[in-house]
């Protein structure tokens, strides 16, 4: 067999396994397949990739395909607290940049990073939805909205611990 | 005691940010701490649409809207208008013409001239509970679908209605599903909503899922009794989990109540529902990439013909409508389609949802008849721009559209007449903007956009576009030449004549959209190296105020290039060639003379 060596362990190759299984190993549900595999490991390194293209007797190459396609799968891992700054027109137009500004400096890491001692991570989206409370963020789903750059510091300091 | 009043509250993605839950909770324990559950019911609602005002808590049945409240803003309500029936004056919405209080929300300019149509049920009913949809004519229109009308007279009642698509391209409804009916008949075929709403700054499906998701799984079940489908999909970004949520609990219910599923109503038809998510990839609301997406693939759009009602999903017949659209068609059949044709103009009928974002008074989500112009939506439901600023350019279509600028203002709004304006009606995303916006910096913004979203199959996208980017860019950072400006139309041209799909052939349309409104402006960029909005900062001049100017040299001596020139006590002057705008001189500066501007 070709491709990277699987260096998970047996508990992980289960999970991956199972997911696989409720989905009737269907080549079709690849991208339902990932959705879950990302919701347990929070990102979809090169081994997992590995596991699911093998449970699905699809290339790994056809896996990793649609992985790099879709902006919501990631192969790095993210921050334990994932912050994403809207770019939608609505927030672009209402000073998102200033914001992710803000953020970029205090943090120190710029989009894609994650902060040396893997709290926070920072990118960048396109539009929650939620235009009537523009600029928006939101950290690990929680949204904030009418953002100024001087609110950065305080929000981060909710997440102190 | 019957409960005689109810407390409806927004749990839409905006409101539920700005902490519409907490809102329900504290109701919640203030109804149960006055023993009052047996009088009033809180029901959570999908948007009202007014999301700049958010959250939004209206008291049924005296329509009392109140507006920016908070959680412990509770209390006072239940105390004081459930018990003793005094209105919270504090919440009540000022309108800002009279600074009167406005209780009801129809007696606002915002809602005035709004018609909804397809939001009907939004913010009126609890979208968890299928019997609140039912009580406001859910299911009704699939009932008389199958036991008064063939499929035949159903197509032929959305066609007469003339109804269009309204994702965007606006293909008539009826026709394309006549094509899917005819297509291959007894075989499997397949029912798709399009609800990966990828258009940045818009969010009408979301709101219209999370508000009304019955209503879309009803239109559904019609198009596949029309089509001779027996299953559905609805292809859903991944980003909305709480629209998600909705329809997950909307197809448990309907199914229950034997409105989905097999022999619906007792008539023998079949038809399930099942969701499909996306990945977040803005071309994927493409049909023919939404197909491939759905099948587990990567979402690149392929050739059209086959056309999806040919060869489809698994390459099955299939019918790909917008949420919108479908959100339309139980009205149609309940009301007629000649009601529906006696709305909007000659050629776009009905109305349009749009998203009102931006630099307006009133964001939020309206539904207005088709033929409004934008003067009234702008500046009688918006509310005008924001902060007395004066108003450039409304964007709309999203990166596929253009924008439409003062002249437009009085032109009546259909799929046509935006066409001719040189934008387009895209889904419905309208992002207002003033005179502090650059719209060199706008048409990079959205290339930047189609850049990252290209999906590379096709080479006047994936390389054209980053082409126009790059010169775009060249002329924000000031290096722009007029034969830039040529490069930028010429180009254009040739991606939109040679793209393989929508995304490709329509993203050149923000540049040309505003060489043709801004062409001032462009070539202020090129020629002065000027950016009016002074947005684009690379165009920002350091200059020395004469009059301010002491003549003490400290700048001088700081600039690190020696760009500053002037003798002592004489008012210095900067020397824009040398100047590498590094802020050291305004640093130095004790008069506050230095500027940037």
């Amino acid at each position: 067999m070709c491709g990277p060596q699987i260096k998970i362990n047996e508990a992980s190759y289960r999970t991956i396994k199972d997911i696989c299984a409720s989905f009737d190993n269907k080549p079709g549900e690849l991208i339902n397949i990932l959705h879950k595999t990302q919701e347990h490991f929070g990102y979809l390194p090169e081994e997992v990739q590995q596991v699911v293209a093998d449970c699905l007797g699809i290339p790994v190459g056809r896996v990793y395909g649609v992985v790099s396609f879709y902006s919501f799968f990631t192969m790095k891992p993210k921050g334990k607290y994932a912050i994403s700054v809207c770019l939608g027109t609505a927030c672009y137009v209402k000073g998102a940049e200033k914001i992710l500004d803000a953020l970029k400096s205090e943090l120190k890491i710029s989009e894609g990073g994650v902060t040396e001692d893997g709290k926070f991570s920072l990118d960048v989206l396109r539009c929650v939805g939620a235009c009537g409370l523009a600029p928006v963020m939101t950290i690990n789903g929680k949204t904030y909205g009418r953002l100024v750059p001087e609110h950065v510091k305080e929000i981060l300091a909710e997440y102190a611990d | 005691m019957a409960v005689k009043m109810h407390i409806l509250v927004c749990g839409g993605t905006g409101c539920s940010a700005s902490a519409s839950h907490e809102i329900i909770d504290q109701l919640n324990k203030e109804i149960v701490a006055h023993d009052l559950t047996d009088f009033v019911k809180v029901v959570v609602t999908g948007c009202f649409g007014f999301c700049e005002r958010g959250p939004i808590v209206k008291i049924i049945p005296d329509n009392t809207f109140y507006t920016r409240v908070k959680p412990s803003d509770a209390k006072e309500i239940i105390e004081e208008h459930i018990i003793k029936g005094r209105k919270v004056q504090r919440l009540l919405y000022v309108a800002p013409d009279t600074n009167k209080s406005v209780s009801d929300s129809k007696h606002m300019e915002f809602y005035k001239k709004q018609l909804r149509i397809a939001l009907r049920n939004c913010g009126f009913i609890d979208p968890e509970n299928i019997e609140e949809s039912i009580a406001r004519d859910g299911y009704a229109a699939l009932g008389k679908c199958l036991t008064e009308m063939t499929p035949e007279q159903v197509i032929a009642e959305i066609k007469a209605s003339g109804l269009r698509g309204r994702g965007g391209a606006g293909f008539p409804t009826g026709l394309k599903w006549e094509i899917a009916a005819k297509s291959r008949p007894g075989e499997q075929k397949y029912v798709v909503c399009n609800a990966d709403e990828g258009d940045p700054g818009a969010f009408m499906d979301r709101s219209l899922l999370e508000g009304d998701p019955h209503s879309i799984l009803e239109a559904m079940a019609i198009c596949g009794y029309c089509i001779g489908a027996s299953k559905g999909l609805i292809y859903i970004r991944a980003e909305y989990p709480l629209a998600i949520h909705r329809l997950q609990v909307a197809i448990a219910q309907a199914e229950e109540y034997g409105l989905l599923g097999k022999d619906i109503l007792g008539t023998g038809f079949n038809f399930e529902i099942e969701l499909r998510y996306g990945a977040g990839a803005f071309v994927c609301g493409e049909e023919t990439a939404l197909i491939h997406s759905m099948e587990g693939k990567r979402g690149e759009p392929t050739f059209k013909p086959p056309f999806p009602a040919q060869s489809g999903y698994l390459g099955k017949p299939t019918n790909v409508n917008n949420v919108e659209t479908y959100a339309n068609i139980p009205v149609i059949i309940n009301k007629g389609a000649a009601w529906f044709s006696s709305i909007g103009t000659e050629k776009s009928k009905g109305t349009k949802v749009f998203a009102l974002a931006g630099k307006i008074n009133n964001v939020g989500l309206i539904e207005v008849p088709m033929g409004i112009t934008l003067r009234e939506i702008i500046y009688e439901i918006g509310g005008g721009i924001k902060g007395g600023k004066k108003f450039k350019a409304v964007q709309t279509g999203g990166p596929s559209g253009g924008c439409l600028t003062e002249k437009h203002l009085d032109t009546p709004i259909d799929y046509d007449s935006l066409v001719a304006a040189g934008s387009m009606m895209g889904s419905g995303g309208m992002i207002v903007m003033d005179e502090d916006d650059c719209m060199v910096a706008i048409a990079k913004f959205y290339l930047g956009f189609t850049v990252d979203e290209s999906c590379g199959k096709c080479t006047p996208c994936r390389v054209g576009n980053r082409r126009l980017l790059e010169i775009l860019t060249k002329i924000t950072d000031g290096k722009g030449t007029m034969e830039d400006l040529e490069q930028l139309k010429n180009l254009s041209q040739v991606i939109k004549d040679t793209a393989l799909c929508g995304l490709g052939q329509t993203s050149p349309n923000p540049v040309l959209s505003t060489i043709n409104n801004f062409w001032d402006e462009y070539v202020e960029h090129v020629v002065d190296k000027k950016c009016r909005a002074g947005q684009c900062k690379a165009l920002k001049k350091y200059v020395i105020d004469p009059d301010k100017c002491k003549g003490c040299t400290a700048c001088a001596r700081a600039c690190p290039v020696s760009a500053i020139s002037g003798t002592v006590k004489n008012p210095h002057v900067i020397n824009q060639l040398d100047c590498i705008k590094c802020g050291t001189c305004i640093e130095k500066c004790k008069f506050g003379a230095i500027s940037l501007k």
